[in-house]
């Protein structure tokens, strides 16, 4: 067979910049961790980081870490090394991976900077269960292994509207957890810092999502694969001037992509939505996959799920708490359905992948019906693919490429 | 010796490899069946050998070839490659031009494709990366009961009183097995038992609509599944000739229509 010319795909400036900050967050945290000049919290990546950050901890994102343990394939092996210790090989995989490679002693980061030996020890442990139960679990583990305080808050699941009662509810248990952590930290609690927080933590939500609705000009200048790599700031270092200031370069340089024309997959043909979590150990594999295919996974649900409209600096804890219920895994399927209908609309899709990854059920929206009432609903084709966002070993690659292959083929045979 | 051009359809499936040849008018004039094995490329050129002598035509009188199925990157004298949703769709088509639900259970991989009645494809799933309930699990358990696959339909035939199995697991199934072995059920019922088991594995894939085709290797040698599953869904089955060669008669469709 004749090998076909490669399909480009264009390469973010902005991802040198990216980089840069993400090196210095690790760095500064490997530094406090080593001399114990700030104090050390880990939060799940939608927890209260605002308020951590408000009361002058750094702030180390497990989640993060275990996407780490995914992209670099290292989770894989890790994982039995927690299912030996009673964690079932079932549950997350980010738990799994990150709880087995403390274990080990080992971590991706060791590989990225040079210097870092482990992840920094923490001082508190503060989950919020709006992504799932797991990730208090999770923390719960290190909590009882290291001998750290573990607190946090209980959200709601499978919301319709937000009202009052939840607003309060978790209001009242992030006002809750002041007293706790300003004991840990040795600092304050000043309503000024927290709103001076909160305000970058809005603008850089709102940089992150004009970035990412950029996707919507045709052709897109961004991919689904893109943004799982450039949400790093937005999930790590929001609330600092430097997420701001780096999303501002990358939008820039994604309007100029527009301005010109500039594809992110050179010759797009179809424009797909990504539902559920990345395949983290298999994302330029995808994202070549899909590229030769002239499609473009350009949105997703994932990618979203760092935007926080919500937040007000006046009123911080009420729409801290909003924000942080409003989330799409914290609500009802119909209103997944309603915010899903409305992507596909808006992003000029021609069809929508599910991933239906093994160990993480909340992210895996397609058990319930769910492709099958869109599908009628909106005639956008689906494909269910079965994987894992870390074990690889719940994934068939070939499997994956021909469903995806077909995919193409069946959107291409009915244009 | 006539000069019409022909057109190849290889499908290079994880168990066989089937060759399809083809004419204009969308004739069959030859085919070729062999293990797929560990050289997929020797395998395709043995299919094709076959097929030709069949069809007492040449190498030089293809006009175009497409391969499809799991190695239809390893065919050298391949000019395109489809998948085999696609090809199983476009075969399938062919015989059955109207609105149809294809299940076709093969060595590795169940499918389920949905068309129109135009022949465009609405919807299609794959087993998940399990292959209970696929030809593999039939091998597995005819070497378990130590009975050459061949025969197992007609044992299946001979059944009296089915023992149903429970599970969805392959080696859990093989246990399954045993035990009724131990329990003094007969050969043919459990074999039965393990037609049984494909069905509801392959039917609980998808709904199914109103015209329903069966095709792949594990009905092609075992047609008593098909009576089965008639039996199951209550409705009758319509099967093509060449169940086998659905993907590579699809795959040669293929060759045809890009050449025309």
């Amino acid at each position: 067979m004749e090998e076909k010319k490669k399909v480009e795909r264009k390469k973010i400036e902005a991802t040198k910049e990216m980089n840069r900050i993400m090196a210095d967050y690790f760095y500064e945290m490997d530094d406090a961790a080593k001399t114990g000049k700030k104090k050390i919290a880990w939060c799940t990546s939608v927890g209260p980081a605002e308020l951590l950050r408000a009361l002058g901890f750094l702030v180390h994102f497990p989640e993060n870490h275990g996407a780490m343990l995914g992209s670099t394939r290292m989770a894989t092996d890790l994982i039995p090394e927690s299912n030996a210790i009673g964690y079932s090989p079932d549950i997350c995989s980010y738990l799994t991976a990150d709880v087995g490679a403390y274990i080990k002693g080992i971590t991706p980061l060791s590989r990225a900077y040079k210097g870092i030996e482990s992840v920094p020890k923490p001082d508190v442990l503060v989950f919020n269960t709006n992504q799932c139960r797991d990730v208090q679990d999770w923390f719960a583990w290190y909590a009882q292994y290291l001998n750290v305080p573990l607190i946090g808050v209980t959200t709601h699941r499978g919301v319709s509207n937000v009202t009052k009662a939840h607003i309060q509810s978790v209001a009242e248990q992030m006002e809750g957890l002041i007293e706790p952590l300003s004991e840990i930290s040795g600092k304050k609690f000043d309503m000024d810092e927290m709103k001076h927080i909160l305000a970058l933590s809005r603008e850089c939500s709102d940089l992150w999502k004009e970035v990412l609705d950029t996707a919507s000009a045709v052709p897109s200048p961004i991919t689904f694969f893109d943004g799982t790599i450039h949400m790093g700031p937005a999930v790590v270092l929001r609330g600092t001037q430097q997420a701001v200031d780096y999303y501002k370069i990358l939008l820039a340089e994604l309007k100029d992509r527009i301005k010109n024309k500039i594809a992110a997959v050179e010759g797009e043909r179809f424009r797909l939505y990504w539902d559920g979590m990345p395949v983290w150990g298999r994302l330029s594999a995808h994202s070549n996959l899909f590229a030769e295919l002239k499609a473009n996974v350009l949105a997703s649900t994932y990618c979203n799920s760092w935007i926080f409209t919500a937040f007000d600096p006046q009123d911080p804890f009420n729409s801290m708490a909003r924000a942080y219920i409003e989330l799409f895994i914290v609500r009802s399927d119909a209103f997944k359905e309603k915010y899903i209908k409305d992507m596909l609309a808006f992003f000029k899709v021609d069809g929508i992948i599910y991933h239906d990854a093994k160990t993480c059920p909340n992210n895996s929206n397609c058990r319930y019906g769910m492709p099958q009432r869109l599908e009628k609903e909106t005639g956008v084709p689906s494909l269910v693919i079965n994987g894992d966002l870390n074990d690889l070993r719940l994934i068939s690659d070939e499997q994956t490429k021909t469903n995806i292959e077909a995919f193409i083929e069946q959107l291409e045979e009915n244009r | 010796m006539t000069s019409k051009p022909i057109f190849a359809g290889v499908d290079i499936g994880a168990s066989r490899t089937k060759v399809a040849l083809i004419d204009t008018d969308k004739n069959l004039l030859g085919y070729g069946i062999t293990k797929s094995g560990t050289d997929f490329q020797a395998s395709a050129d043995l299919c094709l050998a076959t097929s030709l002598d069949m069809a007492h035509r040449s190498r030089e009188e293809i006009v175009k070839s497409v391969s499809t199925g799991y190695g239809r990157k390893n065919v050298s004298f391949a000019d395109e490659s489809r998948t085999e949703i696609g090809c199983h769709s476009k075969g399938c088509y062919h015989y059955f031009p109207l609105a149809i639900t294809i299940i076709d259970i093969g060595g590795q991989d169940n499918k389920i494709i949905k068309l129109d009645q135009d022949g465009r494809r609405i919807s299609f799933k794959m087993n998940r990366k399990c292959a209970a309930g696929t030809g593999a699990f039939l091998e597995e358990m005819s070497m378990r009961l130590d009975i050459p696959i061949e025969e197992m339909d007609t044992l299946a035939r001979q059944s009296t009183e089915m023992v149903k199995l429970g599970s969805f697991c392959t080696v859990f199934s093989a246990t399954e097995v045993l035990e009724n072995i131990r329990h003094g059920k007969k050969v043919p019922d459990i074999v039965k038992g393990l037609f049984f088991s494909v069905i509801k594995r392959v039917l609980e894939m998808d709904s199914l609509t109103e015209n329903v085709v069966m095709t792949g290797g594990v009905v092609a040698n075992n047609p008593f599944l098909v009576t089965m599953t008639e039996e199951i869904i209550r409705k009758k089955i319509l099967v093509p000739e060449h169940p086998q060669l659905t993907g590579a008669i699809g795959a040669a469709l293929y060759a045809l229509e890009m050449e025309t």
